[in-house]
């Protein structure tokens, strides 16, 4: 065992290779959710593309644009529930413009059913259809419920891989 | 080579009134090379062409407020922009692509907007 093996293995007491063992099954992990998330629909490959565009100049580019994409369609959702829980409520118009806010973030990340789940809903704003409306609103807020768990376990996964990649490669020991 | 370094000295103004758009949009424009401004409203957008600003590309969405796209590109072909301008939206009937366009734009894309048709838009300018 060389000099530097054995300074890494006395600071994590496993030794040098079953460091990089755990990034390795967190990358699989991470993928085989993904797979898991374009299989079953609930993203598209817009999602690919935000990764594409992450690079060193922005290493959280995905994380950011998706902590956006939360923060404004929790406001839209409700501002939409508000609207519905109005006693009088008839001003279909503007939840027509909540939801093509909605819709337009959705699909800007790749986020499919919730994107589709607006579309239904867009259609009962059209016809006016109080009822349909409010069915189409616990679709939606199930969907990005769904989403939002999924997408927080898939940075979970990759923040976890990232800080086991580091101890794969420590820095090595200065004289 | 020399198609990258065209690429690099154009500009580009985002006029969506949607934040993650905004942002999205701009970091595609960066990866080419394309340095670019945001603008949440067509108002916005005219203003920072009275200004004395000028821009290569404008993408330009088209529901926003206090001025939505279809009014600023009209305005903005009235001011003499001749900047090249694409509308991208998530409406997608026929008519309202066709009225879009008749606004003054040289081409239109659905969103979501990717690198592919950016790509493309930018092999035009």
């Amino acid at each position: 065992m060389g000099v530097e093996e054995g300074v890494y293995k006395a600071k994590t007491g496993l030794p040098l290779w079953m460091l990089g063992l755990g990034a390795d099954l967190l990358w699989a992990d991470m993928n085989r959710l993904l797979g898991f998330l374009f299989h079953q629909g609930v993203l598209d490959e817009q999602f690919l593309q935000l990764q594409q565009l992450q690079d060193d100049t922005s290493p959280n580019f995905v994380s950011e644009v998706v902590n956006i994409y939360f923060h404004e369609s929790e406001k839209l959702l409700r501002n939409l529930r508000a609207l519905l829980m109005e006693r009088e409520f008839s001003d279909y118009k503007k939840m027509g413009s909540h939801l093509n806010q909605f819709m337009g973030s959705s699909s800007s990340i790749g986020a499919k059913r919730v994107r589709n789940v607006c579309v239904a809903f867009r259609a009962a704003t059209e016809h006016n259809n109080r009822a349909g409306c409010l069915r189409a609103l616990e679709m939606l807020e199930h969907e990005y419920c769904y989403l939002k768990n999924k997408l927080h376990e898939l940075f979970q996964i990759e923040q976890q891989r990232a800080l086991a990649a580091g101890v794969r490669y420590p820095a090595p020991v200065q004289n | 080579m020399a198609h990258e370094k065209m690429r690099t000295k154009l500009t580009a103004l985002v006029v969506d009134d949607n934040k993650l758009n905004r942002k999205i949009h701009e970091k595609m424009l960066e990866s080419f090379g394309v340095k670019s401004e945001g603008v949440e409203n067509g108002r916005e957008a005219v203003d920072i062409h009275c200004r004395g600003h000028r821009f290569d590309l404008i993408l330009m969405d088209m529901d926003m407020p206090v001025m939505n796209g279809i009014e600023a590109t009209k305005e903005l072909r009235l001011m003499g922009i001749g900047s090249i301008i694409v509308g991208v939206s998530s409406r997608c009937t026929e008519a309202e692509i066709r009225k879009f366009m008749d606004a003054g734009l040289n081409d239109y894309h659905e969103k979501p907007f990717n690198t592919a048709k950016l790509s493309s838009i930018l092999d035009n300018i």
